[in-house]
């Protein structure tokens, strides 16, 4: 199957997805009070987020043909899978090389541009358009954030379970795999995994996540080795539920608010993370850490080319920023101690 | 001990946990929590284990249930040792033997709805044609226990101590057990509260024809509630009998020491005495011979060197040397 | 006769709530005199643990002593300066709480905390406290006082640790001890040698005690007078022998026939019906008439009086003053 149709799919997965989780949150008395409050407390950092979902979701949906090369255009480009960000802009939006923001000229020498005034925020070595190259950035800062975290979770959350309830062998087994894990640097076997597998965006996010998960596991078996001697869970012991229904009904549950403040938190890591693997050169193709990774050259010529840098960092600030706001209202509001208050 | 054949009896019961240390855990000691207990549990009426901090009794109600695996033992129910069956054929005996823990708001996940908590052990052992008639029970259940049925929807933290204690009961109840462990059920409550559970379990008990074994710290609870009392003292049992004849003549210096220790609220009554002096050894490291000697009272050079055995005294046992002595003159009573 | 040593009126405590500010204490009033034992009596949610704060300013935020007065040796608690009311905590006043598990700093030794508490308003050298501190731990009945000086909280069981707490709080003779359920936490052995050990030395040091509890057996065994508070209001007041053997007031004979004691088998727990009611749910009147046996109609709208029984005996009760007016 082409690419294309693939991340439409996933896309249209994880809508229907995020509709189930609404509608569960919803239903229930216990989350819908928390949502409520958190939409409460931070509503723009919320709203930003969304902002940025909404892009990224936007250039994720994409197909081929329609539109129209343009007089400058390559009528080659009408064949490849164009989301609607791109269907934004006109295909021939391309200049030869650098310019202002909203400059009529180009930067070096002053040749007018095909487009004046169109570039927002200028062009970069290649003469794209940077607001296009920005926008294009949000997708993938999101598939980062949250294509590993879902991979980072369930394994961190199944470790955990089993070493946190099980214990004895299986949870000799887990420590050993952890704390081999946690002995490497993490840098290293990331280049190490990427220079195996490929440096494909999945890859990247493959590798990312099997360096991600051990911090969350040792989290959640804590957690759980707390839980498994509460009272309420030696009562149903006692009531002769099963071990496995137990783990379900009870343990991860209770688990839950864990999860919802590591993946919020985690997000803004791997963005973050990704930007640093960019600047080493194994990030992923039309980052914001690649265009931050390639401003490195322009800062240094005579004049300085700033916007680049300039919209990369300012993009990538605000997301990270955002997620951080939402992550503290986030863990407040579902701190069991703050719950039991607002009871 | 009498006639009719018990409930449950336990024999030689031993739980004890690990100490570990060092980087590869190894055991360097052992916490003997349950050193060799034998109780029994009869038909339809009350067995008190009275003991103070570090006694053992909440560990006992733990090995009964299998919550905590003991050592060594049998526990006889049915004509079965439940320490015997592998984990799948202790299922169906789950059911008979039933537990209440102290703290009502920690026995109930926060995240349940009281339906659906009390529904549980329903799902568990099939009771119940499908969820309308668990939903049926419920009701039944928690208006049996005094509390309107229409709250079932709650969850535990919008309901008061005493009321989730009350839903505890309630699904304890709902697997229709014959033998329910209260595990100091009533000592997180207040003192009217605290009345009114009291009052609701011998209810169920005269209702019901449940057995309790009814684990507690509480003097005048036990009097109020017991047929037969068993003293614990450092995992061991020091003392038992009936009720009426522990209170009135007891015959270990433990046992005396903690009645002579219990406030009255009788103003004519006052001037407690301490006659167990000092703090209780740890389990871990009990003080040789009777264990009880460095805190007694009556102690003498034989109690440091010999272990004493429970002598039968009345129609119960003392762990004591002083009551072998009087055992000849024992009020057959 | 000389001066209470503590006096407290109308003092009210709030805490917030969902709907405004909620008194935890609403308008509570005793006196304590010199070297007196008062037990102040009630269950959970009563009010007499944020009294005990609210006497030293210890009240935890967001509550806040709303309004009333509040005389220690004298000398008014509530309009005191920061650095005055330090030097009222500690050598005029002291406490001890339930928990001594929390009360002491896990980080030093109980030795060292003792002196730092007397080094802190006397001006003594160390080696001096060191021996202070050794004598007190003696006359609390701690073995080995010297070697136990530099034990760790940790390395003590509940009822070494409570004896420390005692000793600390009567290190500098304080007039007027506060304690605040000091052996709810203890086993009942324990509890009895802590008991005998306050008795002992309350007659000793004649220092004045405020006992906080909820159990009437230890009352029993140290007041000299009760106060016995319900939903942030006291409803009776009077000496042991009048509050425990001729209780008057409804919810105090209540709290009487439901203790279950050791003289009693058989007939049925006497109980009292519902619950306390929240800040919100509280009739405008008697606040227990909401699960009164003996209500009558003005009891939820009128809010009774002072009702005195006999001497020192006072009673807040519609009932009972109607009884007396016969």
């Amino acid at each position: 199957m082409e690419a294309h149709v693939v991340s439409n799919l996933v896309v249209a997965l994880l809508l229907a997805g995020a509709a189930a989780l609404a509608i569960g949150v919803r239903r229930n008395d216990l989350w819908r009070a928390s949502a409520v409050e958190l939409a409460r407390r931070r509503p723009i950092a919320l709203g930003v987020v969304g902002v940025y979902l909404a892009v990224a979701l936007l250039d994720s949906v994409s197909w081929v043909g329609g539109g129209d090369a343009g007089a400058g255009g390559n009528a080659l480009d009408l064949h490849r899978p164009r989301s609607l960000i791109d269907r934004a802009f006109p295909l021939d939006l391309d200049e030869k090389s650098y310019s202002a923001p909203l400059a009529s000229v180009e930067f070096y020498g002053g040749a007018p541009l095909d487009h004046p005034g169109r570039h927002l925020l200028g062009t970069d070595i290649l003469g794209r358009d940077v607001l296009h190259l920005t926008l294009e950035g949000t997708r993938v800062a999101l598939l980062v954030g949250g294509f590993t975290s879902l991979i980072v979770i369930p394994l961190a959350l199944l470790v955990g379970v089993s070493a946190g309830y099980f214990g004895r062998r299986i949870d000799d087994v887990a420590f050993f795999v952890m704390s081999t894990l946690a002995s490497i640097p993490n840098l290293l076997l990331l280049i190490a995994l990427i220079m195996a597998m490929g440096r494909g965006a999945v890859q990247v996010c493959v590798a990312m996540g099997v360096t991600s998960w051990v911090g969350f596991c040792r989290i959640v078996r804590g957690e759980t080795l707390k839980l498994r001697e509460l009272d309420y869970v030696q009562a149903a012991r006692a009531l002769g539920v099963s071990e496995p229904r137990l783990i379900w009904r009870h343990i991860l549950p209770n688990l839950m608010h864990l999860v919802v403040i590591t993946f919020v938190l985690l997000f803004s890591g791997l963005v973050l993370f990704e930007a640093i693997l960019s600047y080493l050169g194994i990030g992923i193709d039309g980052s914001w850490g690649q265009m931050i990774d390639q401003a490195r050259d322009e800062l240094a010529r005579d004049p300085i080319i700033w916007w680049n840098l300039a919209a990369a960092s300012s993009a990538l600030f605000a997301l990270i920023l955002a997620v951080n706001f939402v992550g503290d209202a986030v863990r407040d509001v579902l701190d069991p101690r703050t719950l039991r208050e607002r009871q | 001990m009498s006639g009719a054949l018990p409930l449950l009896r336990a024999e030689g019961l031993r739980t004890w946990f690990p100490i570990r240390k060092g980087i590869l855990q190894s055991t360097v000691g052992w916490v003997r929590a349950v050193d060799g207990v034998d109780l029994e549990v009869p038909v339809g009426r009350t067995l008190a284990l009275v003991g103070e901090s570090g006694c053992g009794k909440s560990t006992v109600g733990r090995s009964l249930l299998r919550l905590v695996e003991p050592q060594a033992g049998r526990l006889w129910f049915d004509g079965v040792d439940l320490l015997r069956l592998a984990p799948g054929a202790l299922h169906p005996y789950r059911r008979a033997i039933q537990i209440v823990f102290q703290d009502p708001l920690a026995s109930l996940d926060p995240r349940m709805r009281v339906r659906d908590a009390i529904a549980e052990g329903m799902q568990a052992f099939g009771i119940g044609a499908n969820e309308a008639e668990r939903t049926e029970r419920v009701a039944a259940l928690l208006a049996r226990v005094q509390l309107d049925p229409a709250q079932m929807w709650r969850y535990p933290h919008e309901f008061s101590g005493g009321q989730r204690q009350r839903i505890c009961i309630a699904r304890a109840l709902a697997v229709e057990p014959r033998l329910l462990i209260c595990d100091e059920a009533t000592s997180a409550l207040d003192v009217s509260i605290q009345a009114q559970i009291l009052n609701l379990l011998r209810d169920l008990q005269a209702e019901l024809g449940l057995a309790y074994l009814f684990i507690t710290h509480d003097l005048g609870v036990v009097r109020y509630l017991a047929d037969r009392v068993a003293v614990m003292y450092l995992g061991q049992i020091v003392e038992e009998g009936e009720t009426e004849r522990i209170f009135g003549d007891p015959r270990h210096p433990y046992t005396r020491g903690l009645l002579a220790a219990v406030p009255s609220v009788d103003p004519s009554r006052r001037g407690v005495r301490a006659h167990v002096r000092g703090d209780v050894p740890s389990p871990a490291h009990p003080p040789s011979g009777c264990r009880f000697h460095p805190r007694c009272p009556e102690a003498f050079e034989r109690c440091p060197r010999e272990e004493p055995r429970l002598v039968p005294v009345g129609d119960g046992a003392s762990r004591c040397f002083l009551a072998e002595g009087a055992a000849s003159t024992a009020d057959p009573s | 006769m000389s001066d209470p040593v503590l006096v407290v009126r109308d003092l009210v405590t709030s805490f917030p709530s969902a709907r405004g500010r909620a008194a935890a204490v609403d308008g509570v009033s005793f006196e304590l005199a010199e070297g007196e034992v008062l037990a102040l009596v009630g269950e959970s949610g009563c009010g007499k643990s944020v009294t005990a704060l609210s006497l030293l300013r210890l009240v935890p935020k967001p509550g806040r002593i709303e309004s009333g007065s509040i005389r220690i040796a004298g000398r008014e608690v509530l309009s005191l300066p920061v650095s005055e009311l330090r030097r009222v905590r500690g050598k005029e006043a002291a406490m001890i709480f339930q928990e001594p598990m929390t009360s002491l700093s896990p980080v030093v030794t109980v030795g060292a905390q003792v002196v730092e508490a007397l080094r802190l308003h006397e001006a003594i050298g160390a080696a001096q406290a060191r021996r202070r501190t050794t004598q007190l731990f003696d006359q609390v009945g701690i073995p080995d006082a010297e070697s136990r000086f530099d034990s760790y909280p940790h390395q003590l069981s509940g009822g070494l640790k409570q004896r420390v707490m005692i000793a600390m709080a009567l290190a500098l003779r304080p007039r007027l001890l506060i304690a605040d359920e000091p052996t709810t936490a203890l086993d009942v052995t324990i509890q009895a040698q802590i008991l005998e050990l306050m008795r002992d030395l309350q007659r000793e040091l004649g220092t004045a005690i405020l006992l906080i509890t909820h159990d009437l057996g230890v009352v029993n065994e140290l007041a000299d007078r009760i106060a016995v508070m319900y939903a942030g209001r006291l409803v009776e007041e009077g000496t042991r022998e009048q509050v425990l053997g001729d209780a008057r007031h409804p919810y105090t004979r209540g709290l009487l026939r439901a203790v279950p004691s050791l003289g009693r088998r058989g007939e049925r727990l006497a109980e009292i019906a519902g619950v306390v009611p929240t800040p919100q749910e509280r009739p405008i009147g008697c606040r227990f008439s909401t699960r009164c046996p003996v209500a009558l109609p003005r009891c939820p709208t009128d809010p009774p009086g002072d009702t005195p029984v006999a001497p020192g005996h006072v009673v807040r009760c519609h009932v009972v003053a109607q009884e007396l007016a016969r």
